[in-house]
């Protein structure tokens, strides 16, 4: 392979060169963040991240494709999910228009061959025709595989697709390379950057969890999600971000269903901005508890405690309180 | 690979966090990209390439902050790097009085992991250990020709002698110490996790109405570990391939290419059925404890068996799905017991009330699980509604926890329950329980 091959990969130096540049398209990372790409680009390994929804594993993958201005691939998976759908097709419509064009046109392709050997041989060159790249329809992992200056390729979700699925992806994911068996492998000159990620649905099997790094992705302490928020929503005042998140914070320590992720805080956020509030207080949390929380035992768990919420807020210093650092391990 | 990195390995092994070949040579390649400089930056990555789920992340978290906590790690490994071993090999041990009364932190420590490595200490497995493996230390570093002048001085008595001893004394018991600390702390790298696993197999082992109250925390995490294992087992669907009817749609659309002659012929996939569980238990004081844990299992493998019915009974019977739903597993356990444990046992009242109330959840895609000692008290069993409900489903299962020689002994009707079962099990420790639940899923799969 050429030493020159321009790759999209360059700015990936050290970790910190990460972290800056991800945070220069808006993506506020971690060191663990950052480390993990950083790996994934040293050793051509895929990431595997997990974590509640809504903490920015996706986020990440978009992220990284619009700072080093590579295509994102994204391949959403569910159930039933097969290879058609992700690596390619033939394009049967079109196949069978032209089939019917020839049709017509056959006569006059065989008219002058004599023997039934020598319309054969001149059958036989339409048929790699038929099975070429022109008819061939490339899904996700077929066209991350094709460019030239690497990508970004996102298996969102990947415990949603069925296990057979699952054991096909391995193949890709190790020797970036996919077979057509009418045309051949077709090998990635440069490997995408492979980020996968999952909510845990199902337990992912041990051969892709070996094959892949694994990152977990936790909620953001105090500090990141303030800087998470200060930087999606423009001109909001410093005292009210403190509140807000240290609010939020505290609601995540309670027991409910689903605890309120940094997409919901980032809403709430703009929901306070357009309704020119400049500080929280009881009755303006009510009311739009319903931004934060989207269950309706939640809302029902959390408004008689919003004035307790409030005070501790006011009054806890920010900072690190998750214990283990992987908070929904307890 | 580096010697570091391989205890380390060992050391995540033996504490329950699974580490492939595949995935020792990526941490070997992630060494050499990262190196040891910069430690918070190994930690993360070591996490990223070894630990693969929350669980194992923790454990590599402790476990990294135990192992590489032996100071200045880089320049150690350069000392005790391959090239300098063999050099070094020959030499004899620096003179232990010289060396403690030194100082010298770093020659200390030194000497320290050369002793630990000659006395091979990081094969500690029991806590029993450590004195032993301690001991062992001192004497690669010299213990000997301590212990001999140490001897001398005494011999000599007097003044001087005594000062003497009293040094030297003081000198062995500060290097003991050090020895036992490395010891211990080898013991929690490489030993503490295996302990653990002993501890965990020899549990599963025992009686489940022998354990006591301290069992019952590690009880709970191997059933957590139990569910876990039968989970990923029985969470894959298989589609079982129905030959012999055609998938017309598929079948046209793959041969499409070949202008509709179908050359290519797709038979239509059936999915297996999900599992669909009606657990019965007799919660009577004999089979309580055992009802326990299998409730414990069963409700921690909810995400594989979604469909899943309990019921509990002495006298009358009555479901418990909402109690334990509700509740946590140990409140719910005691408002059970409470609720149908104080009655007089009949099985006879028991099937008619399933009979009477629920009949209509036994399909021919559930198991029927049975749980219970099948002692009635001398009342009428009710065979007849016991084989109709064993018509209606797939299969009945029965867990007895007594031992076969017992069975209809007594008011134990069991033999006459016997023959409608397509399995009847005696069923008394963890590893009996899993067995019998890894059975009933296969028949899904």
């Amino acid at each position: 392979m050429a030493k020159d091959l321009v790759t999209g990969y360059e700015p990936m130096t050290s970790v910190d060169a990460i972290s800056a540049g991800l945070e220069g398209v808006g993506y506020i990372s971690t060191r663990q963040i950052s480390t993990a790409v950083f790996l994934a680009h040293g050793l051509r390994k895929p990431i595997l991240i997990e974590g509640p929804a809504g903490v920015g594993k996706t986020d990440l993958a978009a992220s990284l494709s619009r700072w080093l201005d590579l295509p994102l691939l994204r391949l959403q998976c569910y159930e039933g999910l097969d290879e058609g759908k992700a690596l390619y097709e033939w394009k049967y419509g079109k196949q069978l228009l032209y089939t019917q064009i020839l049709k017509e046109k056959l006569n006059d392709v065989i008219g002058d061959a004599e023997t039934l050997q020598a319309s054969l041989g001149k059958l036989s060159s339409f048929e790699d025709l038929f099975f070429s790249e022109q008819f061939l329809e490339s899904r996700a992992l077929l066209t991350a595989m094709k460019q030239e200056a690497g990508s970004v390729l996102l298996i969102d979700e990947i415990d949603k697709s069925d296990e057979e699925f699952e054991a096909f992806l391995l193949e890709v994911l190790s020797d970036y390379q996919v077979t057509v068996p009418e045309i051949g492998t077709i090998r990635a000159n440069v490997p995408p950057i492979v980020i996968l990620t999952s909510n845990n649905v199902r337990e992912l099997g041990d051969a892709l969890k070996r094959r892949c790094l694994h990152l977990h992705i936790g909620f953001p302490d105090h500090a990141r999600e303030r800087r998470i928020v200060r930087a999606r929503v423009d001109g909001i005042e410093e005292a009210l971000l403190d509140q807000l998140v240290s609010f939020v914070q505290s609601v995540r320590e309670v027991d409910i269903k689903k605890r309120p992720s940094i997409a919901e805080t980032v809403d709430w956020a703009k929901t306070l901005l357009l309704l020119h509030s400049t500080a929280l207080d009881e009755s303006f949390v009510r009311d739009t508890l319903n931004v934060l929380l989207k269950h309706e035992s939640d809302i029902a768990m959390i408004s008689p405690e919003v004035p307790k919420l409030l005070r501790e807020a006011a009054s806890k210093k920010p900072g690190g309180r998750m214990v283990s650092g992987y908070p929904d391990v307890g | 690979m580096e010697r570091p990195l391989t205890n380390f390995i060992r050391a995540l092994r033996s504490s329950d966090v699974r580490v492939s070949t595949g995935e020792a040579l990526d941490a070997a390649r992630t060494l050499k990209l990262i190196g040891y400089a910069d430690r918070a930056m190994l930690k993360d990555s070591l996490a990223c390439v070894l630990a693969k789920s929350p669980e194992e992340k923790v454990t590599h978290d402790e476990l990294f902050e135990l192992y590489f906590s032996r100071e200045d790690l880089p320049s150690q490994s350069a000392a005790t790097g391959r090239n300098d071993d063999t050099a070094t090999a020959g030499n004899e041990p620096p003179d232990p009085v010289e060396l403690m009364e030194s100082g010298d932190e770093a020659a200390i420590t030194l000497a320290l992991e050369k002793a630990a490595e000659a006395a091979g200490v990081d094969d500690i497995r029991f806590s029993t250990q450590v004195a032993y493996f301690a001991q062992q230390m001192v004497k690669q570093m010299g213990g000997g020709r301590l212990q001999a002048r140490l001897l001398e001085a005494l011999q000599t008595g007097g003044q001087d002698g005594d000062s003497e001893a009293q040094r030297l004394i003081d000198i062995r018991r500060a290097l003991t110490m050090r020895a036992r600390e490395r010891a211990e702390k080898a013991f929690d790298v490489f030993g503490a996790g295996e302990t653990q696993q002993f501890r965990d197999d020899y549990a599963a082992d025992k009686k489940l109405s022998a354990l006591d109250r301290s069992d019952m925390e590690r009880m709970k995490r191997l059933v957590a570990k139990i569910a876990k294992r039968l989970a990923i087992k029985h969470s894959r669907r298989r589609k079982k391939r129905n030959r012999g009817q055609l998938d017309v749609r598929r079948t046209m659309r793959a041969n499409a290419g070949l202008d509709g002659v179908p050359f290519n012929v797709i038979w239509r996939q059936k999915r297996r059925d999900r599992p669909k569980i009606l657990v019965i238990c007799d919660v009577s004081g004999s089979v309580a404890q055992y009802v326990r844990f299998l409730l414990l299992l069963l409700w921690s493998m909810k995400d594989v068996v979604p469909d899943l019915h309990a019921f509990a009974f002495s006298f009358r019977l009555g479901p418990v799905d909402e109690t334990l739903e509700q509740n946590d597993f140990e409140v719910a356990m005691a408002k059970i017991l409470r609720e149908y444990g104080m009655g007089s046992t009949s099985y006879g009242q028991a099937w008619s009330d399933l009979k009477m109330n629920h009949e209509q959840l036994i399909d021919r895609r559930s198991t029927l699980l049975i749980m219970g000692d099948a002692r009635s008290n001398y009342g009428d069993p009710r065979v007849d509604l016991f084989r109709d409900f064993a018509a209606r489903a797939k299969r009945v299962i029965w867990l007895n926890p007594e031992a076969e020689p017992l069975w209809g002994t007594g008011d134990s009707v069991i033999p006459r329950y016997r023959p409608f079962c397509a399995q009847m099990s005696h069923v008394a420790t963890l590893k009996d329980l899993e067995r019998a639940v890894d059975e009933i899923l296969s028949a899904y799969s």
